[in-house]
């Protein structure tokens, strides 16, 4: 096999190269910059152009050798090269050539595009890694006009009765995409220090992203109510949001398609939007890149597997370090390193 | 049926008793009174039998979703909600609908006569006709097991608002045998001359846990105690020569108690006792688990009689000579009550024993001794209290026993339902037998939301095997099982049973070696069974 599944990650011996390892390796290609595929401690990374900055951002001092969207890099005979996932700003897929045998690693994707990233491209293959996080017939997700229409209302209505909003997303990703796709005539759009930091490195590579002002002691109180504060997952409950009463505090995640999860995040409302394919993003994707083997990492590993291989797609799960089930731990620890 | 999908989404997206209230009032304000009359009957415990064959259902929902079963079970088992996962799958909705409440809850009744194969297509026909919140009530309202996050008190205390009318009141009226097919909004909750309905019970009072030292209470001498006893809650009534007993889930239960029949001439016309319907032999009362055996049966054999025979144990008297004397003092209703059990002077009627103490002290020795007379603990109630309805703190009050315990290894964990879904919250746990772990209980609340994460994380990092939604997980976890009772029971592998088990806290500090052992359990029967 081109690559092999080991326990630092998926390699390729070929080429000498992992693909998001998750620990120490010479050589890693990382698909995008979320703490569970970009990780510290590698003495070489290979990334897109787009995803660099804020790996750089989050990772500190390291040797990066940034590369375009469908450039290609050819190691020891392997033809290398990176297409847009449209998971996150900067998000790949790996596609690896090598003696005409193709393998793409798909890392995360989702096949909508949500007007502030790269749109997912579909890559021909022989064989196909991809995620399952939302991998059973119960993750379908509405288009997101819908989603914005319903969040721009709920803001709207709490600014009628003096609230503020309050809408939590992962810090990188889920934040700007929620920015971009706001309402900003309604109000200010303010933003949790982790997540301006982030808009800070986004808007340094020339993304016209909408402008936000940055939470910060100085600010008065009275100016929240009527405005919407994009914060991070983890500002639920905590004694952060209460500066901003009085307010409607909402949470915008797919987990958020299930009535349990929903009550359970203990947020006024849940908004079902997700950077990861649903149901039908997976088949589609998988369909469309034509490949003969797949294997389902991260998420309903076996279960999806096991779909794939009824339909007549030859499917194996690939265990991570989770046990194949980053996808609920991710959820059950409200673990912000796996956003969905 | 939108209006009522709406209010259901609304009640859903709060935790506020409030926002609740307001929720429903509003609606009150525009549903027509079919829909309000149904509503109050969902939200009062009247939901429509179950009409159709849950698996049948599944595998329909699976067929028109398209999916294969198995996936669809699988879905079920992360979704944990059999309604949610249906209306999760299906595929979007080819029509719209503009029928009530009423129409749909019809429509479901009708099912239940018709052969499945045209069942089917209805199924079809009604799911491709509600949008997704709809389907999602549609789909509770189908496969039963109907709730809303309210309350009955919290639906009469909207009623209330809406109607002007006072809340217990209402809270009167909207007791006993009603359905929206035998009744009106008007007649119902409206109508000022309450229509003769001999059956009508009162709303029960229902205590508070004592949490502080009974010496907040005062001076022993302006409180009666009584024996808390372990058996269901009831109402005998008697007027114009028939008897109603009602159970406190406002079941009427007249017929599975033909022991009480003869009270229906020994009691006068206008009684009702509120007491516990107990099972009861040879001079004491025997465990609550003998009721059990009873209570699911349609047909009462000669040897359940006598194996597990019941008395009624009364504690209050709610009607006398058909007047409403609620408002008298206890003190008061008390001493006619004991006029009224010593006249009738039956096997079948005890009065409830007062339980005599000049202190605190002495009551509480008393107490220790609770599981010696199989009661769970004492009932306290103020000499001058007025019979109240619904659950009011400050003149009655429950003090338990302290549950018994064991230190128990958690062996099998199950997927969560409700806020619980998808997270492993439902556990199996084990004692000693020798050096082999013996299943003896379930148990799944007590833990924090922060516990149960951290026990979640351990059972999905640790499973040993699967089966469905159920895995098997490295032995290692001890918890501390609290339990009101322990009895045989020969269902069970370990023998015993418990009653009211659940976690006590999570014993970090235990290793799995030091969790207590079968010969522990078999001793606690052996004293308390």
């Amino acid at each position: 096999m081109l690559l092999d599944f080991t326990e630092k990650g998926i390699y390729c011996a070929q080429a000498g190269v992992y693909i998001d390892p998750w620990k120490p390796v010479d050589k890693a290609l990382i698909t995008h910059g979320h703490a569970d595929h970009s990780r510290w401690g590698h003495k070489h990374y290979l990334c897109t152009l787009q995803a660099a900055p804020v790996i750089q951002h989050r990772l500190g001092k390291i040797d990066v050798t940034p590369v375009d969207f469908g450039e290609t890099l050819t190691i020891q005979g392997v033809k290398i090269s990176f297409h847009p996932a449209g998971h996150i700003i900067g998000s790949a897929q790996v596609r690896l050539e090598y003696k005409g045998e193709v393998w793409v690693v798909s890392g995360d994707y989702k096949l909508e595009d949500d007007g502030i990233t790269e749109p997912f491209e579909p890559v021909r293959c022989n064989t196909f890694i991809t995620e399952s996080t939302f991998g059973l017939p119960v993750y379908n997700w509405k288009p997101q006009q819908e989603v914005f229409k319903e969040i721009n209302q709920w803001w709207r209505a709490n600014k009628e009765e003096g609230k503020t909003t309050i809408l939590t997303g992962y810090a990188l990703g889920k934040a700007q995409r929620i920015i971009q796709n706001l309402d900003e005539t309604i109000g200010t759009i303010y933003t949790h220090g982790a997540i301006e930091n982030v808009n800070e490195v986004i808007r340094g590579q020339g993304i016209a992203l909408k402008s936000t002002v940055r939470v910060t002691q100085d600010i008065s109180k009275e100016l929240y109510p009527g405005s919407i504060v994009i914060a991070t997952p983890s500002s639920v409950g905590s004694s952060w949001i209460k500066k901003f009463a009085p307010f409607s505090i909402g949470s915008a995640s797919g987990w958020m398609n299930l009535r349990g999860a929903r009550r359970r995040r203990s947020v006024d409302r849940g908004f079902v939007l997700s950077d990861h394919a649903d149901w039908n993003g997976l088949n589609t994707a998988i369909e469309e890149c034509g490949a003969e083997r797949v294997f389902v990492t991260h998420g309903y590993t076996s279960v999806f597997s096991q779909w794939l291989n009824e339909k007549g797609i030859k499917a194996g799960q690939v265990e991570t370090q989770f046990e194949g089930e980053l996808a609920e731990i991710g959820e059950s620890a409200e673990k912000e390193e796996d956003p969905a | 049926m939108k209006q009522f999908a709406e209010l259901f989404t609304k009640l859903d997206q709060t935790t506020k008793t409030l926002d609740k209230v307001r929720a429903l009032v509003e609606y009150f304000k525009v549903a027509d009174d079919q829909d309000k009359l149904w509503t109050i009957a969902l939200l009062s415990h009247r939901r429509p039998k179950r009409s159709v064959n849950s698996t049948l259902v599944k595998q329909w929902a699976a067929e028109f979703g398209q999916v294969p079963f198995w996936l669809f079970e699988e879905s079920y088992h992360v979704v944990g909600d059999l309604a949610e996962t249906i209306a999760l799958i299906l595929p979007d909705p080819s029509a719209t609908s503009n029928h009530s409440l009423a129409y749909w809850v019809d429509f479901i009744r009708s099912l239940s006569d018709l052969e499945d194969e045209v069942k089917k297509k209805k199924m079809k026909e009604a799911w491709s006709a509600l949008q997704s919140n709809e389907r999602f009530v549609f789909n509770k309202l189908l496969t039963g097991g109907f709730r809303m996050g309210v309350s009955q008190k919290l639906m009469t205390r909207a009623l209330a608002q809406y109607t002007g009318l006072d809340e217990n009141l209402l809270a009167h009226r909207l007791m006993g045998n009603w359905s929206p097919g035998s009744t009106t909004f008007h007649d119902l909750v409206l109508s000022k001359d309450v229509k003769a309905d001999d059956s009508k019970p009162y709303p029960f009072y229902l205590a508070y846990a004592l949490e502080d030292e009974p010496q907040a209470l005062g001076d022993p001498k302006d409180w009666i105690a009584e024996r808390k006893w372990d058996g269901i809650r009831g109402q005998i009534i008697v007027r114009n020569g028939e008897i109603y007993t009602w159970s406190r889930g406002e079941e009427l239960v007249t017929d599975k108690y033909p022991e009480y029949w003869i009270l229906k001439d020994k009691l006068a016309h206008g009684t009702v006792l509120d007491g516990e319907i107990l099972p009861f032999k040879d001079g004491r009362p025997l465990a609550f688990n003998i009721l059990q055996t009873r209570i699911g049966r349609k047909n009462l054999s000669k040897s359940i009689l006598q194996n597990s025979p019941v008395v009624f144990i009364a504690y209050d008297l709610l009607e006398y000579n058909g007047e409403d004397i609620r408002s008298w003092p206890m003190h008061e209703r008390r001493a006619q009550l004991g006029q009224i059990v010593r006249q009738v002077n039956t096997q079948v009627l005890h009065l409830s024993e007062q339980v005599e103490f000049d202190t605190w002290e002495t009551l509480g020795r008393e107490r220790e001794k609770s599981r010696e007379h199989h009661s769970e603990g004492i009932m306290l109630k103020h000499v001058d209290s007025t019979y109240r309805s619904g659950r009011k703190k400050g003149d009655w009050w429950k003090w338990k026993v302290d549950p018994l315990t064991v230190d128990a290894v958690m062996i099998y964990a199950m997927r969560g339902h409700g806020r619980r879904a998808n997270l492993y919250t439902d556990y199996t746990f084990a004692v000693w037998n020798e050096d082999q772990l013996v299943p003896f209980t379930k148990a799944y609340s007590g833990l924090t939301d922060e516990e149960i994460r951290e026990v979640d994380r351990f059972v999905k990092k640790n499973t040993l095997e699967r089966f469905g939604p159920v895995r098997s997980v490295t032995p290692e976890l001890v918890f501390e099982i609290a339990f009101e009772g322990i009895n045989r029971s020969s269902r069970h592998k370990s023998g015993v049973a418990l009653r009211f088990p659940r976690i006590k806290r999570w014993r970090k500090d235990k290793p799995k070696e030091e969790a207590n052992t079968i010969d522990d359990l078999l001793a606690m029967l052996k004293k308390y069974g």
